[in-house]
Protein backbone atom coordinates (compact mmCIF):
# COMPACT_ATOMS: atom_id res chain seq x y z
CA UNK A 1 0.00 0.00 0.00
CA UNK A 2 3.16 2.18 0.89
CA UNK A 3 4.32 1.45 -2.66
CA UNK A 4 0.80 2.69 -4.46
CA UNK A 5 0.68 5.63 -2.06
CA UNK A 6 4.16 6.87 -3.35
CA UNK A 7 3.82 6.11 -6.93
CA UNK A 8 1.00 8.23 -7.05
CA UNK A 9 2.60 11.29 -5.37
CA UNK A 10 5.47 10.27 -7.50
CA UNK A 11 3.01 10.71 -10.62
CA UNK A 12 1.01 13.61 -9.37
CA UNK A 13 4.23 16.08 -8.85
CA UNK A 14 5.92 14.38 -12.32
CA UNK A 15 4.72 16.36 -15.46
CA UNK A 16 1.42 16.20 -16.59
CA UNK A 17 0.35 14.80 -13.17
CA UNK A 18 -1.62 18.21 -12.69
CA UNK A 19 -1.29 18.71 -8.42
CA UNK A 20 -1.08 22.67 -9.57
CA UNK A 21 -4.60 22.80 -11.27
CA UNK A 22 -6.48 23.06 -7.77
CA UNK A 23 -4.13 25.31 -6.67
CA UNK A 24 -4.04 27.47 -9.97
CA UNK A 25 -7.82 27.55 -9.92
CA UNK A 26 -8.51 28.26 -6.21
CA UNK A 27 -5.93 31.24 -6.67
CA UNK A 28 -7.96 32.37 -9.65
CA UNK A 29 -11.42 31.95 -7.94
CA UNK A 30 -10.22 33.89 -4.40
CA UNK A 31 -8.00 36.91 -6.25
CA UNK A 32 -10.89 37.79 -8.69
CA UNK A 33 -14.04 37.96 -5.79
CA UNK A 34 -12.56 41.34 -4.28
CA UNK A 35 -12.42 42.78 -7.82
CA UNK A 36 -16.14 41.53 -8.59
CA UNK A 37 -17.46 42.23 -5.27
CA UNK A 38 -16.34 45.40 -4.81
CA UNK A 39 -13.48 47.46 -2.21
CA UNK A 40 -15.79 47.09 0.80
CA UNK A 41 -13.58 45.44 3.64
CA UNK A 42 -16.28 44.55 6.03
CA UNK A 43 -18.31 42.40 3.79
CA UNK A 44 -15.29 40.87 2.09
CA UNK A 45 -14.71 39.43 5.66
CA UNK A 46 -17.39 38.54 6.15
CA UNK A 47 -17.70 36.53 3.28
CA UNK A 48 -14.30 35.38 3.24
CA UNK A 49 -14.66 32.06 4.56
CA UNK A 50 -17.45 30.54 2.86
CA UNK A 51 -15.87 31.90 -0.13
CA UNK A 52 -12.51 30.16 1.11
CA UNK A 53 -14.57 26.67 1.25
CA UNK A 54 -16.75 26.73 -2.01
CA UNK A 55 -13.24 27.84 -4.08
CA UNK A 56 -11.72 24.81 -2.34
CA UNK A 57 -14.96 22.63 -2.43
CA UNK A 58 -14.58 23.06 -6.71
CA UNK A 59 -11.11 22.82 -6.63
CA UNK A 60 -10.80 19.41 -5.08
CA UNK A 61 -13.53 18.44 -7.56
CA UNK A 62 -11.31 19.63 -10.61
CA UNK A 63 -8.84 16.66 -10.46
CA UNK A 64 -11.31 13.78 -9.21
CA UNK A 65 -12.12 12.53 -12.86
CA UNK A 66 -8.37 11.39 -13.38
CA UNK A 67 -8.54 9.18 -9.59
CA UNK A 68 -9.62 5.96 -11.65
CA UNK A 69 -9.07 7.19 -15.12
CA UNK A 70 -5.80 7.37 -15.63
CA UNK A 71 -5.26 3.70 -14.27
CA UNK A 72 -7.92 2.33 -16.34
CA UNK A 73 -6.51 3.89 -19.70
CA UNK A 74 -3.33 1.99 -19.13
CA UNK A 75 -4.63 -1.49 -17.74
CA UNK A 76 -3.14 -0.59 -14.32
CA UNK A 77 -7.03 -0.42 -12.78
CA UNK A 78 -7.31 -4.67 -14.00
CA UNK A 79 -4.59 -5.61 -12.00
CA UNK A 80 -5.64 -3.41 -9.06
CA UNK A 81 -9.05 -4.82 -9.06
CA UNK A 82 -7.00 -8.67 -9.85
CA UNK A 83 -4.90 -8.37 -6.79
CA UNK A 84 -7.70 -7.37 -4.61
CA UNK A 85 -7.49 -10.55 -2.43
CA UNK A 86 -4.14 -9.64 -1.50
CA UNK A 87 -4.93 -5.85 -1.43
CA UNK A 88 -8.32 -5.09 -0.43
CA UNK A 89 -9.72 -2.99 -3.39
CA UNK A 90 -11.45 -0.49 -0.54
CA UNK A 91 -8.37 -0.02 1.30
CA UNK A 92 -6.39 0.18 -2.34
CA UNK A 93 -9.27 2.98 -3.24
CA UNK A 94 -8.37 4.47 0.48
CA UNK A 95 -4.49 4.65 -0.82
CA UNK A 96 -5.21 6.34 -3.51
CA UNK A 97 -7.62 8.88 -2.22
CA UNK A 98 -5.01 9.75 0.50
CA UNK A 99 -2.37 10.31 -2.64
CA UNK A 100 -4.51 12.13 -4.43
CA UNK A 101 -5.53 14.48 -0.98
CA UNK A 102 -1.90 15.02 -0.22
CA UNK A 103 -0.75 15.61 -3.78
CA UNK A 104 -3.78 18.03 -4.77
CA UNK A 105 -5.85 19.24 -2.02
CA UNK A 106 -3.08 19.54 0.75
CA UNK A 107 -1.35 22.29 -1.30
CA UNK A 108 -4.96 24.08 -1.37
CA UNK A 109 -5.18 24.09 2.35
CA UNK A 110 -1.31 25.64 2.51
CA UNK A 111 -2.15 28.47 0.28
CA UNK A 112 -5.75 29.37 2.09
CA UNK A 113 -3.76 31.23 5.07
CA UNK A 114 -2.30 33.11 2.01
CA UNK A 115 -5.69 34.14 0.03
CA UNK A 116 -7.65 34.66 3.70
CA UNK A 117 -5.89 38.08 3.37
CA UNK A 118 -7.08 38.87 0.18
CA UNK A 119 -10.37 38.43 1.86
CA UNK A 120 -9.33 40.63 4.38
CA UNK A 121 -10.31 37.80 7.36
CA UNK A 122 -8.94 37.83 11.01
CA UNK A 123 -5.91 35.85 11.92
CA UNK A 124 -8.37 33.85 13.99
CA UNK A 125 -10.55 33.57 11.29
CA UNK A 126 -7.68 32.48 8.62
CA UNK A 127 -6.94 30.02 11.20
CA UNK A 128 -10.04 28.31 11.74
CA UNK A 129 -10.62 28.07 7.80
CA UNK A 130 -7.39 26.55 7.16
CA UNK A 131 -8.17 24.18 10.56
CA UNK A 132 -11.50 23.56 8.74
CA UNK A 133 -10.07 22.70 5.79
CA UNK A 134 -7.62 20.66 7.09
CA UNK A 135 -9.98 18.33 8.47
CA UNK A 136 -13.03 18.98 5.90
CA UNK A 137 -11.54 18.39 2.41
CA UNK A 138 -10.96 14.78 3.15
CA UNK A 139 -13.94 13.77 2.80
CA UNK A 140 -14.74 15.77 -0.17
CA UNK A 141 -11.91 13.28 -1.62
CA UNK A 142 -13.73 10.33 -0.25
CA UNK A 143 -17.18 10.88 -1.51
CA UNK A 144 -16.01 11.83 -5.22
CA UNK A 145 -13.48 8.54 -5.31
CA UNK A 146 -17.40 6.57 -5.44
CA UNK A 147 -18.34 9.10 -7.90
CA UNK A 148 -15.43 8.92 -10.27
CA UNK A 149 -15.73 5.05 -9.78
CA UNK A 150 -19.08 5.15 -11.28
CA UNK A 151 -18.06 7.55 -13.82
CA UNK A 152 -14.61 6.06 -14.55
CA UNK A 153 -15.76 4.53 -17.92
CA UNK A 154 -16.59 7.83 -19.35
CA UNK A 155 -14.40 9.93 -21.70
CA UNK A 156 -15.83 13.15 -20.52
CA UNK A 157 -17.13 12.19 -16.57
CA UNK A 158 -15.79 15.30 -14.92
CA UNK A 159 -18.21 16.88 -15.04
CA UNK A 160 -20.79 14.14 -14.19
CA UNK A 161 -18.97 13.64 -11.39
CA UNK A 162 -19.28 17.15 -9.97
CA UNK A 163 -23.07 16.76 -10.28
CA UNK A 164 -23.13 13.60 -8.62
CA UNK A 165 -20.97 14.29 -5.89
CA UNK A 166 -21.92 18.19 -4.95
CA UNK A 167 -24.89 17.29 -3.49
CA UNK A 168 -23.19 14.91 -1.35
CA UNK A 169 -20.22 17.55 -0.19
CA UNK A 170 -22.87 20.39 0.97
CA UNK A 171 -22.84 18.71 4.67
CA UNK A 172 -19.17 19.09 4.61
CA UNK A 173 -19.43 22.58 3.45
CA UNK A 174 -22.15 23.61 6.23
CA UNK A 175 -20.28 22.09 8.49
CA UNK A 176 -16.83 23.25 7.29
CA UNK A 177 -18.07 26.87 7.51
CA UNK A 178 -20.12 27.18 10.05
CA UNK A 179 -17.05 26.29 12.17
CA UNK A 180 -14.88 28.83 10.62
CA UNK A 181 -17.76 31.74 11.49
CA UNK A 182 -18.03 30.20 15.03
CA UNK A 183 -14.21 31.04 15.75
CA UNK A 184 -15.02 34.43 14.96
CA UNK A 185 -18.76 36.06 15.40
CA UNK A 186 -19.15 35.57 19.20
CA UNK A 187 -22.16 34.01 20.04
CA UNK A 188 -21.90 31.34 17.24
CA UNK A 189 -19.87 28.02 18.76
CA UNK A 190 -16.80 26.65 17.13
CA UNK A 191 -15.99 23.18 18.46
CA UNK A 192 -19.30 21.52 17.68
CA UNK A 193 -19.65 21.90 13.71
CA UNK A 194 -15.75 21.18 14.08
CA UNK A 195 -16.80 18.08 15.76
CA UNK A 196 -19.27 17.39 13.35
CA UNK A 197 -17.26 17.79 10.71
CA UNK A 198 -14.31 15.54 11.48
CA UNK A 199 -16.81 13.22 11.82
CA UNK A 200 -17.92 13.63 8.51
CA UNK A 201 -14.25 12.81 7.31
CA UNK A 202 -14.35 10.13 9.48
CA UNK A 203 -17.37 8.52 8.37
CA UNK A 204 -17.34 9.34 5.12
CA UNK A 205 -13.03 7.51 4.97
CA UNK A 206 -15.32 4.16 5.08
CA UNK A 207 -18.29 4.50 3.27
CA UNK A 208 -16.27 6.45 0.16
CA UNK A 209 -13.83 3.86 -0.30
CA UNK A 210 -16.26 0.92 -0.21
CA UNK A 211 -19.06 2.28 -2.62
CA UNK A 212 -16.04 2.81 -5.28
CA UNK A 213 -14.73 -0.50 -4.31
CA UNK A 214 -18.32 -1.97 -5.28
CA UNK A 215 -18.28 0.17 -8.41
CA UNK A 216 -14.86 -0.56 -9.43
CA UNK A 217 -15.51 -4.44 -9.62
CA UNK A 218 -18.58 -4.07 -11.44
CA UNK A 219 -17.10 -1.68 -13.43
CA UNK A 220 -14.46 -3.35 -14.97
CA UNK A 221 -14.95 -4.47 -19.18
CA UNK B 1 -2.84 -28.03 -9.09
CA UNK B 2 -5.53 -27.90 -12.00
CA UNK B 3 -7.48 -24.91 -13.49
CA UNK B 4 -10.99 -26.36 -14.66
CA UNK B 5 -13.57 -24.79 -16.94
CA UNK B 6 -16.80 -26.40 -17.40
CA UNK B 7 -19.44 -25.62 -19.65
CA UNK B 8 -17.63 -21.84 -19.41
CA UNK B 9 -20.25 -18.94 -21.63
CA UNK B 10 -18.91 -15.58 -21.62
CA UNK B 11 -21.09 -12.19 -22.77
CA UNK B 12 -20.28 -8.26 -23.53
CA UNK B 13 -22.92 -5.80 -23.37
CA UNK B 14 -25.61 -8.44 -23.16
CA UNK B 15 -24.63 -10.62 -26.21
CA UNK B 16 -23.56 -13.70 -26.16
CA UNK B 17 -19.92 -14.13 -27.00
CA UNK B 18 -18.65 -17.86 -26.49
CA UNK B 19 -20.06 -20.55 -24.65
CA UNK B 20 -19.84 -24.01 -23.96
CA UNK B 21 -16.28 -23.85 -23.22
CA UNK B 22 -14.74 -26.58 -20.94
CA UNK B 23 -11.05 -27.39 -20.76
CA UNK B 24 -9.00 -28.90 -17.71
CA UNK B 25 -5.34 -28.02 -17.12
CA UNK B 26 -2.95 -29.63 -14.98
CA UNK B 27 0.33 -28.13 -13.96
CA UNK B 28 2.66 -28.04 -16.63
CA UNK B 29 0.36 -27.47 -18.89
CA UNK B 30 -0.41 -24.55 -21.79
CA UNK B 31 -3.96 -23.57 -23.55
CA UNK B 32 -3.46 -21.48 -26.52
CA UNK B 33 -6.64 -20.07 -27.43
CA UNK B 34 -7.09 -19.32 -31.59
CA UNK B 35 -9.70 -17.95 -33.52
CA UNK B 36 -10.40 -14.73 -35.67
CA UNK B 37 -11.37 -11.16 -34.51
CA UNK B 38 -13.96 -10.70 -32.56
CA UNK B 39 -14.33 -14.57 -31.66
CA UNK B 40 -13.54 -13.68 -28.19
CA UNK B 41 -10.30 -14.67 -27.20
CA UNK B 42 -10.07 -11.39 -24.92
CA UNK B 43 -13.29 -12.03 -23.31
CA UNK B 44 -12.66 -15.72 -22.37
CA UNK B 45 -9.33 -14.57 -21.01
CA UNK B 46 -11.34 -11.77 -18.73
CA UNK B 47 -13.70 -14.11 -17.25
CA UNK B 48 -11.68 -16.59 -16.27
CA UNK B 49 -9.07 -13.77 -14.64
CA UNK B 50 -12.91 -12.67 -12.81
CA UNK B 51 -12.71 -9.19 -14.27
CA UNK B 52 -15.79 -9.68 -16.38
CA UNK B 53 -19.04 -12.25 -14.72
CA UNK B 54 -18.99 -15.83 -15.77
CA UNK B 55 -22.30 -15.65 -17.69
CA UNK B 56 -22.78 -19.26 -17.98
CA UNK B 57 -20.82 -22.82 -16.49
CA UNK B 58 -18.09 -22.32 -13.76
CA UNK B 59 -14.64 -21.55 -13.59
CA UNK B 60 -12.32 -23.38 -10.69
CA UNK B 61 -8.79 -23.90 -9.51
CA UNK B 62 -8.30 -26.61 -7.40
CA UNK B 63 -5.16 -27.96 -4.84
CA UNK B 64 -3.26 -25.00 -5.35
CA UNK B 65 -2.64 -23.62 -1.76
CA UNK B 66 -3.60 -21.00 0.65
CA UNK B 67 -1.56 -18.41 -1.22
CA UNK B 68 -3.02 -18.59 -4.69
CA UNK B 69 -6.38 -19.78 -3.37
CA UNK B 70 -8.75 -18.01 -6.16
CA UNK B 71 -7.90 -17.73 -9.51
CA UNK B 72 -7.43 -14.14 -9.71
CA UNK B 73 -5.07 -14.46 -6.42
CA UNK B 74 -3.27 -16.82 -8.48
CA UNK B 75 -2.92 -15.33 -11.33
CA UNK B 76 -0.69 -12.72 -13.97
CA UNK B 77 -3.11 -11.40 -16.40
CA UNK B 78 -0.87 -9.81 -19.52
CA UNK B 79 -3.68 -7.57 -20.93
CA UNK B 80 -3.24 -5.44 -24.26
CA UNK B 81 -2.57 -2.41 -22.28
CA UNK B 82 0.55 -2.55 -20.59
CA UNK B 83 -0.15 -1.38 -17.25
CA UNK B 84 2.48 0.75 -16.79
CA UNK B 85 3.02 5.07 -16.19
CA UNK B 86 5.00 6.61 -18.97
CA UNK B 87 6.05 9.40 -16.75
CA UNK B 88 7.45 6.72 -14.56
CA UNK B 89 11.10 5.13 -15.26
CA UNK B 90 10.73 1.29 -15.88
CA UNK B 91 12.40 0.94 -12.62
CA UNK B 92 9.58 2.66 -10.70
CA UNK B 93 6.72 0.92 -12.28
CA UNK B 94 8.66 -2.48 -11.79
CA UNK B 95 9.24 -2.06 -8.34
CA UNK B 96 5.51 -0.48 -7.78
CA UNK B 97 3.46 -3.59 -9.01
CA UNK B 98 6.50 -6.02 -7.12
CA UNK B 99 5.61 -4.73 -4.05
CA UNK B 100 2.05 -4.22 -5.32
CA UNK B 101 1.52 -7.75 -6.13
CA UNK B 102 3.33 -9.57 -3.17
CA UNK B 103 5.17 -12.87 -3.51
CA UNK B 104 8.20 -11.42 -4.93
CA UNK B 105 10.31 -13.82 -7.29
CA UNK B 106 13.13 -12.04 -9.44
CA UNK B 107 14.32 -8.87 -7.99
CA UNK B 108 13.58 -5.67 -10.99
CA UNK B 109 17.07 -5.78 -12.14
CA UNK B 110 16.94 -9.71 -12.89
CA UNK B 111 13.54 -9.19 -14.67
CA UNK B 112 14.78 -6.25 -16.78
CA UNK B 113 17.86 -9.02 -17.59
CA UNK B 114 16.17 -11.60 -18.24
CA UNK B 115 13.47 -9.85 -21.09
CA UNK B 116 16.77 -8.13 -22.69
CA UNK B 117 16.30 -4.56 -20.82
CA UNK B 118 19.31 -4.75 -18.82
CA UNK B 119 20.59 -1.16 -18.62
CA UNK B 120 17.32 0.65 -19.31
CA UNK B 121 15.38 0.70 -16.07
CA UNK B 122 16.57 3.96 -15.37
CA UNK B 123 14.41 5.70 -18.81
CA UNK B 124 10.85 6.92 -18.23
CA UNK B 125 8.67 3.94 -19.24
CA UNK B 126 7.56 6.70 -22.15
CA UNK B 127 10.81 6.66 -23.92
CA UNK B 128 10.64 3.12 -24.33
CA UNK B 129 9.44 1.37 -28.27
CA UNK B 130 6.53 -0.53 -28.50
CA UNK B 131 8.45 -3.46 -28.16
CA UNK B 132 10.67 -2.26 -25.24
CA UNK B 133 7.15 -1.19 -23.72
CA UNK B 134 5.93 -5.17 -24.08
CA UNK B 135 8.88 -6.55 -22.79
CA UNK B 136 8.95 -4.51 -19.73
CA UNK B 137 5.10 -5.83 -18.98
CA UNK B 138 6.89 -9.02 -19.38
CA UNK B 139 9.44 -8.52 -16.73
CA UNK B 140 6.22 -7.80 -14.89
CA UNK B 141 5.27 -11.67 -14.55
CA UNK B 142 8.57 -12.33 -13.29
CA UNK B 143 8.88 -10.05 -10.41
CA UNK B 144 5.78 -11.64 -8.63
CA UNK B 145 4.82 -15.16 -8.48
CA UNK B 146 1.60 -16.58 -9.53
CA UNK B 147 1.07 -19.97 -10.91
CA UNK B 148 -1.16 -19.17 -13.52
CA UNK B 149 -0.47 -16.63 -16.59
CA UNK B 150 -2.88 -15.49 -18.69
CA UNK B 151 -1.89 -13.99 -21.83
CA UNK B 152 -3.48 -12.00 -23.89
CA UNK B 153 -1.33 -11.42 -27.54
CA UNK B 154 1.52 -11.71 -25.53
CA UNK B 155 3.72 -11.34 -28.51
CA UNK B 156 1.89 -7.75 -30.06
CA UNK B 157 4.87 -5.81 -30.81
CA UNK B 158 7.79 -8.37 -30.21
CA UNK B 159 10.79 -9.06 -32.58
CA UNK B 160 11.68 -12.44 -33.64
CA UNK B 161 15.02 -12.79 -30.91
CA UNK B 162 12.29 -11.65 -28.29
CA UNK B 163 9.32 -13.67 -29.30
CA UNK B 164 11.88 -16.95 -28.90
CA UNK B 165 13.42 -15.29 -25.03
CA UNK B 166 9.71 -15.63 -24.30
CA UNK B 167 8.66 -18.42 -25.49
CA UNK B 168 11.90 -19.79 -23.30
CA UNK B 169 9.94 -18.04 -20.72
CA UNK B 170 6.83 -19.21 -20.83
CA UNK B 171 8.58 -22.95 -21.20
CA UNK B 172 10.82 -22.38 -17.95
CA UNK B 173 7.60 -21.13 -16.25
CA UNK B 174 5.72 -24.90 -17.00
CA UNK B 175 8.47 -26.58 -16.23
CA UNK B 176 8.36 -25.20 -12.69
CA UNK B 177 4.82 -26.59 -12.69
CA UNK B 178 3.23 -23.25 -13.26
CA UNK B 179 -0.31 -22.83 -16.30
CA UNK B 180 -0.11 -20.70 -19.27
CA UNK B 181 -3.43 -19.47 -20.97
CA UNK B 182 -2.39 -17.50 -24.15
CA UNK B 183 -5.13 -15.68 -26.64
CA UNK B 184 -3.01 -15.10 -29.76
CA UNK B 185 -2.92 -16.04 -33.78
CA UNK B 186 0.90 -15.88 -33.81
CA UNK B 187 2.94 -19.04 -33.34
CA UNK B 188 3.56 -18.98 -29.51
CA UNK B 189 6.91 -21.69 -30.17
CA UNK B 190 4.86 -23.77 -27.26
CA UNK B 191 4.79 -28.01 -28.26
CA UNK B 192 2.21 -29.92 -26.47
CA UNK B 193 0.14 -27.22 -25.58
CA UNK B 194 -3.68 -27.86 -25.83
CA UNK B 195 -5.30 -25.88 -28.13
CA UNK B 196 -9.07 -24.23 -28.53
CA UNK B 197 -10.30 -22.64 -31.37
CA UNK B 198 -13.10 -20.04 -30.94
CA UNK B 199 -15.21 -19.04 -33.62
CA UNK B 200 -17.01 -16.18 -34.48
CA UNK B 201 -20.05 -15.49 -32.11
CA UNK B 202 -23.43 -16.57 -33.97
Amino acid sequence: MLALFLRDIRLSIRAGGGALIGVIFFLAVIATIPFGVGPDLNLLSRIGPAILWIAALLACLLGLDRLFQADREDGSLDLLVLNSDRQMLALTVLTKCLAHWTGSVLPLVVAAPLLGLFMNMEPAGIGATALTLLIGTPAITFIGAAGAAVAVALPRGGLLISVLVLPLTVPVLIFGVSASYGAVADPAPFLQPFLILAALTLFLAVLGPLAAALALRHGTD
Amino acid sequence: MRLIAENLGGERGGETVFSGIGFALEKGEALVVTGPNGAGKSTLLRVIAGLLPVAAGKIRVEGSGEDFSSIASASHYLGHLNAMKTALSVEENLAFWRAFQGEPALSVEEALETVGLGGLGHLPFGYLSTGQRRRASIAKLLTSRRPVWLLDEPTAGLDKASEERFAGLMRGHLEGGGIVVAATHLPLGLRGAKGLALGVAG
